[in-house]
């Protein structure tokens, strides 16, 4: 069998452009071989090299005194927590595979994410997941194809999550129809070590040798790569997946087995295979090294027959690992592999000459500097188109919508109503840290083994990402923070996943940029770092690109387990207070998407230093004991905050928002920034004015908790009442209806 | 100072909460808790074994029915023949049902779907080393995390092991009621846990070690533990 | 008519089962396990169905394409 000549076409099918071809050429001094045509294929693409967006990220802030690894050095960035304890963590997305196959494709996304926290050295000790679809309501096949893309990504993600033993805590879950055909499935994972503990994927040690660890190599992820060396017939069709499938039971033996290795002196450097699996973990742990890496095809160990070197190369095969092993050591890697019954190979290893070179037996078939596939790489700056800011909404142009039936319209949108359809399915208490579980503002874990709470959000409101990408990045990353201060955290760090289309086109490129510099305005006015994240271009179908997505995740800490604060209202008697504006603003609200069925306006408007001072208030109360409970007015604005607030212990509540002219739609829905409704003790009203007075933010009492499980809202002269047990049937219904029919 | 109970808690490839429930019985002031990996042969010296909960062997092929076989399973029928106390949570439970050391099989979840939540069990019988500090008809919260937890056995050995007061925990509503709507997989029965005829070997679905904590979701699950405690007193008294 | 539908992954396709089961049978003493498989066998009963349309109810809802092949058998 030899490989097909290198032509024009096969050069534009590898999608190199000729620029690119032209810069392969001067790097090596020849012609590239078939397999180094692969290799310099996979390692420039997009998905690898980040070619179109890492000039961008270069914005963000990713420094700072309890940054132990930042952001790029590795496969995820270290926080210091204190104590000599640190977390590892890191969001990434699995679009494009759940679309096509959405169990598997969900599933591999967890495993994916899961290798890179620990291949740092970390346990990984919790999950989350951001999931975007289209609409789930009706009888259209888009509606019926949704349906199926929901069930099978989260099933995916329960089946490898629940089998692997990490529990998913928090996540978020949203339906518009701009991801119809482009789900979003954005998975995070976090872990836990010590200081002493962090792994880092360099090829250190000139002379080390080099092993394979993990699940044997098949054809996984081929079908894409238009080529091997023999035509594609109809049966070689059915010898390449289109899928990646994922054994998280391979992968729990694969975690168990790196961690006790790990804590042996025996490995200098490790990093996972994900995307692009033995090319990119060879160059890069090369590159990082500064020294080079030779390993020979032969000796990988493999579950398919007659697989070439390109396919060896290529194969995005699940579960596997790349360990450089201090020479002299490799016993040690036997005794832990045979323990846990895992395949091992030494494969090669690392030399002083910068190249990853690859053997076929005594054939070398790649020869190329690693760095000029790491990190010299092309790199792109594209055009931006010019962007007007929406035009504020015309109130006088919207109809006013009765709040009686406006309220329960909003809780009955998936976006809004209960994900408890989704949460029930993974286990969320495994590893028994899980104190505050899914369902509140921000999940709460506390890490036994090091006494530390943590707690974690994740946020992404697209509509007001679509109508001003710099505003609504900034509001995501202002919405995590105020999420995890509801939970009485403070924050610590923030990883990105940018969903968005195509950057060659100008409009979305322009999203981009803004939504990066927006992310980093907020994490420098926040004081959190960046420690790493993900990109995920050409998210779009010939009906256009999917809302601009710049999905953030912030974990935070929170200092004595007395500040663990929920969302939902405790004990008839409480006292309601409103800490920041009663607030106005429509534009771009789930009121006017949902009610409406209008996406236009202005985002509302975001100031950190008010945010940051409301934070603050907040967490000062908090930590005077006085707050029995807190919740943020996201999507829906103070109706649907104090609604849930009741919903959790089955109460009521009787509120007055006090004289206005404004509409009383306005008042209920406004998505106005940084405003938290808080219960406290009646008997502490007195002390929590005077601390609040001090802090100079805006509050207001608002109300009290009734025992009658019946809410009513005063505004103005307007006065609405709901029953809080239809409201949450409706809410904890809205789901389940659309996916058990 | 000898321990009060010396626990082997068996770590099976893919076992999840061995180091929960490890930690849940250290909580115990006197208890000494440690990890045994299933291909060791002797549980010698230990007062009582665990089984976690998890996923051995991915679930694949049939929950527990790799691990059944794993080398460690010759001394746990060994322990439970012994009348050492043997407790299987979850998978745990999954695993004594295929070695045959407790009657029946888990199956499917009837609503297809992996549940995890809190939900209420009702003691049946409160006259057994696992149950001692219980009373019968007292209700516990305690959370399920499984997608296999439907107990099915035949009808005679069903009605045998209703009739000897086999069945030690029932799914139930907060009242107390075992009403269809209280159960969350299809359980015959709404069973929820059963023990040996010899009384020394329990297995249930639910997971009392994530209920051992206040912080955690409450302290319901520690009546389980502190009447093996009790029990392995009485036997060394 | 009765008639038995398949279900097995493609054969390109990692089978964690098989994989698992497979290490298994050589743990209890069988030698040389070169490859396990594990499908599904679906036995149906139904009047008045014809081939054509069993053969789209085991492409549609029996099997997932992406993932697995089926075959039909007709029993009588």
């Amino acid at each position: 069998m030899s490989n097909p000549a290198i032509t024009p076409e096969l050069i534009a099918k590898h999608g190199l452009s000729p620029e690119e071809y032209e810069k392969v050429l001067s790097i090596l001094g020849r012609e590239p071989s078939f397999e180094e045509l692969g290799v310099f294929s996979v390692m420039w693409s997009e998905h690898c090299s980040y070619k179109n967006s890492r000039p961008e990220l270069r914005k963000f802030p990713t420094t700072g005194p309890s940054v132990l690894v930042k952001a790029g050095e590795e496969n995820a960035g270290v926080i210091d927590i204190g104590d000599g304890w640190a977390v590892a963590f890191k969001i990434e997305s699995h679009n494009h595979p759940s679309a096509v196959e959405p169990f598997q494709g969900a599933a591999t996304g967890v495993g994916g994410i899961i290798r890179d926290i620990f291949t740092m050295g970390a346990r990984p000790v919790f999950l989350m997941d951001s999931l975007r679809f289209g609409s789930i309501e009706g009888d259209s096949e888009q509606a019926k194809t949704n349906r199926r893309l929901f069930a099978g990504v989260v099933a995916g993600i329960a089946h490898y999550g629940n089998c692997i033993g990490l529990p998913t805590i928090a996540g978020e879950v949203y339906f518009d129809e701009s991801y119809s055909g482009n789900p979003l499935v954005n998975a995070f994972c976090l872990g836990i070590l010590r200081h002493d503990q962090i792994a880092r994927g360099a090829a250190e040690g000139i002379g080390n040798p080099v092993f394979y660890v993990g699940a044997e190599t098949g054809r996984d992820g081929l079908a894409g790569a238009a080529f091997a060396s023999r035509e594609l017939t109809e049966e070689s069709k059915a010898d390449r997946p289109a899928v990646q499938v994922g054994d998280p039971f391979r992968e729990k033996l694969l975690l168990e087995a790196c961690l006790e290795l790990l804590a042996t002196d025996a490995v200098a450097g490790i990093q996972d295979m994900g995307a692009a699996g033995l090319t990119c973990s060879t160059c890069e742990t090369a590159s990082r090294g500064g020294t080079g890496v030779e390993i020979d095809i032969q000796l990988v160990p493999q579950r398919a027959k007659g697989q070439t070197p390109y396919e060896v190369l290529l194969s995005e095969s699940q579960e596997r690992m790349l360990v450089i092993v201090k020479k002299g050591r490799e016993d040690v890697v036997k005794r832990i592999f045979e323990k846990w019954d895992l395949p091992y190979a030494e494969i090669g290893k690392v030399t002083d000459d910068g190249m990853m070179r690859v053997r076929n037996g005594n054939d070398v078939v790649v020869n190329i500097p690693a760095r000029s596939l790491a990190d010299d790489g092309p790199l792109y700056s594209r055009e931006a188109a010019p962007f007007t800011p929406p035009a504020p909404l015309d109130l006088s142009s919207l109809p006013q919508a009765d709040p009686t039936t406006a309220l329960p319209q909003l809780l009955a949108h998936p976006s809004i109503a209960s994900k408890r359809w989704v949460w029930r399915q993974y286990d969320h208490m495994v590893r028994t840290g899980t104190a505050v579980l899914p369902g509140s503002d921000a999940a709460v874990f506390i890490v036994r083994e090091a006494n530390k709470i943590l707690a974690a959000a994740t946020d992404c409101n697209a509509i007001y990402c679509k109508l001003d990408p710099s505003v609504g990045a900034r509001i995501a990353v202002a919405e995590c923070a105020r999420n995890l201060a509801c939970s009485g955290a403070v924050p610590i760090g923030v990883t990105d996943n940018l969903n968005f289309g195509n950057p060659h086109k100008p409009e979305n490129f322009y999203q981009l940029r803004a939504a990066v510099e927006g992310i980093s305005e907020g994490c420098r006015a926040f004081g959190v770092p960046v420690t790493g994240g993900n990109v995920s271009l050409y998210n779009e179908s010939p009906a256009g690109a999917i809302d601009p997505t710049p999905t953030i995740s912030m974990v935070g800490t929170i200092a004595d387990a007395a500040h663990i604060t929920t969302q939902a209202f405790k004990e008839a008697g409480d006292q309601v207070y409103l800490i920041g504006e009663i607030g106005n603003e429509l534009g771009a609200s789930h009121y006017l998407l949902a009610i409406h069925g209008r996406k236009e306006g202005a985002p509302p408007a975001l100031d950190f230093d008010k945010e940051i001072a409301i934070h603050n208030a907040l967490l000062g109360v908090i930590r005077k004991g006085f707050v029995r409970s807190a919740h943020d007015c996201s999507e829906g604005g103070l109706g649907v905050a104090i609604a849930e607030s009741c919903f959790g212990n089955s109460l009521g509540a009787s509120i007055d928002l006090g004289a206005t002219d404004q509409r009383p739609d306005v008042v209920l829905f406004n998505e106005t920034q940084g405003r938290i409704v808080i219960s406290i003790k009646a008997s502490d009203a007195a002390t929590l004015e005077k601390e609040l007075s001090v802090t100079g933010v805006p509050f207001c009492k608002i109300g009290e908790v009734t025992a009658n499980a019946e809410l009513s809202i005063k505004t103005g002269t307007n006065s609405c009442s709901w029953s809080v047990t239809s409201l949450n049937e409706i809410f904890e219904g809205s789901i389940p209806k659309f996916m058990e029919s | 100072m000898a321990p009060l109970m010396k626990v082997a808690v068996i770590q099976f490839p893919g076992s999840n909460c061995d180091t929960d429930c490890q930690a849940a019985l250290l909580s115990f002031p006197g208890v000494d808790a440690e990890i045994v990996w299933h291909k060791e042969t002797s549980l010698a010296g230990y007062d009582a074994v665990v089984l976690p909960g998890g996923f051995s062997y991915g679930d694949y092929l049939r929950c527990g029915s790799i691990a059944r076989f794993s080398p460690i399973m010759g001394a746990v029928r060994a322990a439970a023949d012994a009348g050492v106390l043997v407790l299987g949570i979850c998978n745990g439970f999954q695993i004594l049902c295929e070695a045959g050391l407790l009657p029946g099989t888990l199956l499917r979840n009837n609503g297809l779907l992996f549940r995890c939540e809190h939900l209420h069990l009702r003691v049946e019988n409160s006259e057994t080393p696992f149950t001692s500090v219980l009373h019968k008809g007292q209700v516990l919260d305690i959370p399920i995390a499984h997608g296999e937890g439907n107990y099915f056995a035949d009808p005679e050995t069903l009605a045998q092991i209703e009739a000897n007061g086999q069945v030690l925990v029932r799914y139930c509503d907060a009242s107390g009621n075992v009403t269809p709507e209280a159960n969350p997989n299809g359980s015959l029965g709404n069973i929820a846990g059963i023990c040996s005829h010899g009384r020394n070997v329990f297995g249930l679905m639910p997971h009392p070690e994530r209920v051992c904590d206040p912080l955690l979701g409450g302290s319901e699950g520690r009546g389980i533990f502190q009447s093996m405690i009790e029990a392995v007193q009485k036997s060394k008294s | 008519m009765k008639a038995v539908v398949t279900v097995m992954p493609k054969p390109a396709i990692l089978d964690p089962a098989g994989v698992a089961t497979g290490r298994a049978m050589e743990h209890l003493g069988l030698k040389g396990v070169r490859s396990v498989r594990i499908g599904k066998s679906i036995e149906i009963e139904v009047d008045g169905a014809d081939e054509k349309q069993l053969h789209e109810i085991a492409h549609d809802l029996l099997s997932n394409p992406v993932v697995e092949d089926y075959k039909l058998e007709i029993i009588s």
